[in-house]
């Protein structure tokens, strides 16, 4: 069998700078289950543009991952259905792009990265086939020049004796060395925008920062667009610009990466920093957010983060907050910076 | 047709042997299909078996190569040495009309191994496609291909063999082959739609499919290579089961029909006469029974081998 694939546009786009490379409106993704609708995301809205690194903050269930893969279009339909929503790449709407038009969108303009490299890597595929499969479902390439392209990869993402280990099998490989491999195939066909969906969790920590560290250098160097999803702010630090802090399938904050550090504007996000074990509590108890992630099928009325909130008020039970601008005590800018909750003023200043 | 397929993703240019592992790990060759042949060249029961098939196709392809009379020409059968015991130039003695069994045995060989590989190639291939099919589709395509295959699946192979073939008329190796494809296909469908469903939700092909692969190339390069191994086993092992089931429909007089040679239908002749003459039935049974086992053997041997949680 040989499947003749059309190649990629040959021109790389420069970025424009008022059509943002990606930008999320409104989108809204839930799933048909027995049990009634689970309401994954609810009304997501973000931009990332060439060379940027957006941070997606979210415990499990918070529709981080949900959102990433509604953008690579791998969401399996039903039983998930996106009600509403834009997805614009390159002011673009992907929702309404045909299917085969969007195959070839994935992998050649905009690549995933998944957690766990492992389960991700076909076990009875070599390395070498699976990274030349990049060139020769996108360019049409022979199985000798793929896999000459597939050592030069292996070469990029600094695999030792990358020539001798390309007929290798995934599970002949370490933990790093094969989340190393799921990066180089993302960046096989240098794509617009990269998104890692939890790229370092299935690794120990010294290897998390060398990888961490290639996908930074790799982005700088292709001037790529990152969306970074994880749930250990850890991580995100040193290589995001901004983040967004998702729960219950909405964005409740949006800040450049060192002020949601230093002030965040949501009692949720709060939460999430102080819940970070520190060297000067050794022996104090550590702080949890108290109560569970909410149930998606049934999300609380309101805020859907009211019933676990120090700060819930009646309003919250009520009124939904929208993703509002936030600002200085005096009225002052804070570029970037947004926050969806009705008592943002006394979160942020208080 | 197994290995064709595994073999695939070793590029013909490139040397297979590995190159010596740069981390100093101890080296492990690939893939759980070198793995399995490794493991399988040590053991003395895949010899022993392979042997024995090895000798049954040879006996199957050319017989001429093992007797000097042909059991279809004439003066072949003489009645006056009806059911005479082995004398020398006659180890297995003649049967009840007098035809020499050490050459129908050695002829019958033909007609048992082209229904066994006729109808695990037909039952492998109809099953795989349907199953692999169902398991892709999901939905109420899957249910409805899995109710019919139900229906052949509930049909014991000599109940429903004897059914069909008072159905079909004509009963040759063919006929027959066809029939046990008939009934045996949804045991290979069954295995191969639970592998796929089992492989399709799998990380990667999520990861293949958001690298841009297309369908066909999901299902054919991703999932199918992972599901080839319960088959291939199952598949070993029917081709004895068939061998059986063969004999058994020719022995109840549904199978394959005189002229044509079969150990089945040499049983069912002699079994009148064993107290007298067991030697008429004890040469054909023992034939059946050495092939049935070899493939039942290997079929054992090959699925020690390549599953992994046997280890």
């Amino acid at each position: 069998m040989t499947i003749i694939e059309d190649a990629v546009p040959a021109t790389r786009h420069t970025d424009d700078e008022r059509t943002p490379l990606l930008e999320v409106r409104d989108l809204h993704v839930e799933f048909h289950t027995r049990e009634g609708v689970a309401k994954a995301v609810n009304g997501v809205n973000y931009t990332v543009r060439a060379g940027e690194t957006l941070a997606v903050l979210g415990e499990s269930g918070s529709g981080k991952s949900v959102t990433a893969q509604a953008i690579m279009g791998i969401l399996d339909m039903p039983p998930a259905r996106i009600p509403k929503g834009e997805i614009l790449f390159r002011g673009q709407d992907m929702l309404k792009m045909s299917g085969e038009e969007r195959r070839k969108l994935r992998g050649a303009r905009i690549a995933m990265i998944f957690q766990d490299a492992l389960s991700s890597l076909n076990p009875v595929l070599t390395v070498g086939y699976q990274l030349g499969e990049m060139f020769r479902v996108h360019l049409g390439m022979s199985r000798k020049e793929a896999k000459a392209k597939a050592i030069e990869l292996m070469d990029r993402v600094k695999i030792p004796a990358a020539a001798a280990r390309v007929n290798d099998y995934p599970h002949q490989f370490s933990g790093g060395m094969r989340q190393r491999i799921m990066i180089a195939m993302a960046l096989a066909l240098e794509p617009d925008l990269i998104i890692a969906d939890e790229p370092t969790t299935a690794l120990d920590v010294t290897v998390q920062a060398q990888v961490m560290d290639l996908l930074a250098e790799l982005q700088r160097e292709f001037n790529m667009g990152l969306i970074l999803i994880t749930h250990d702010l850890g991580v995100v630090a040193d290589v995001a610009d901004k983040i967004a802090v998702m729960y219950a399938g909405r964005i409740v904050e949006q800040a450049p990466v060192h002020e949601l550090y230093k002030r965040p504007a949501h009692p949720y996000t709060r939460g999430l920093l102080d819940s970070i074990p520190r060297l000067d509590q050794k022996g104090q108890e550590l702080y949890a957010i108290k109560g569970l992630p909410p149930n998606l099928l049934r999300i609380p009325t309101g805020c859907a983060f009211n019933p676990r909130c120090p700060k819930a008020q009646d309003i919250c039970r009520e009124q939904v907050p929208d993703l509002m601008p936030v600002t200085e005590r005096d009225g002052g800018e804070l570029p970037g910076r947004a926050s969806a909750c009705h008592f943002w003023k006394e979160t942020i200043h208080g | 047709m197994s290995e064709q397929i595994i073999e695939r993703p070793v590029p013909a240019d490139g040397p297979t042997a590995k190159a010596p592992e740069p981390d100093g790990k101890p080296e492990r060759v690939a893939s759980l299909w070198r793995d399995g042949w490794r493991d399988l060249r040590k053991r003395p029961m895949f010899l022993i078996s392979g042997f024995v098939i090895l000798c049954l196709l040879v006996l199957a392809i050319a017989p001429g190569l093992f007797t000097a009379r042909s059991p279809f020409s004439d003066g072949f059968c003489d009645l006056q040495h009806s059911m005479d015991g082995p004398t020398s130039g006659h180890l297995f003695g003649y049967d009840v009309q007098g035809c020499d069994i050490y050459t129908r045995t050695v002829w019958g060989t033909r007609n048992s191994i082209i229904v066994g590989v006729v109808s695990t190639i037909l039952t492998t291939a109809l099953g795989g496609v349907i199953g692999m099919l169902a398991g892709l589709w999901g939905g109420w395509a899957d249910s409805v291909i899995s109710r019919v295959s139900e229906i052949f699946y509930a049909l014991p192979i000599l109940i429903g063999g004897l059914l069909i073939m008072s159905m079909v008329g004509s009963s040759n190796v063919w006929t027959v082959s066809f029939v046990l494809s008939i009934l045996g296909w949804p045991q290979v469908y069954r295995i191969m739609r639970g592998e796929v469903i089992g492989n399709k939700y799998n990380d990667y092909v999520a990861a293949a499919r958001a690298l841009g692969a297309s369908p066909m190339r999901i299902a054919f390069r991703h999932i199918l290579p992972n599901t080839l191994a319960p088959i291939v086993v199952v598949s070993t092992m029917n081709l004895g089961v068939y061998i059986a089931a063969e004999a058994s429909l020719s022995y109840l007089g549904i199978g394959v029909q005189s002229p044509a040679i079969s150990w089945g239908l040499m049983i069912s002749d002699a079994q009148d006469r064993w107290l007298t003459s067991p030697h008429a039935l004890l040469f054909p049974a023992g034939a059946l029974s050495l092939t049935v086992l070899a493939f039942i053997m290997l079929g054992d041997v090959v699925r020690d081998a390549f599953d992994p949680k046997l280890r």
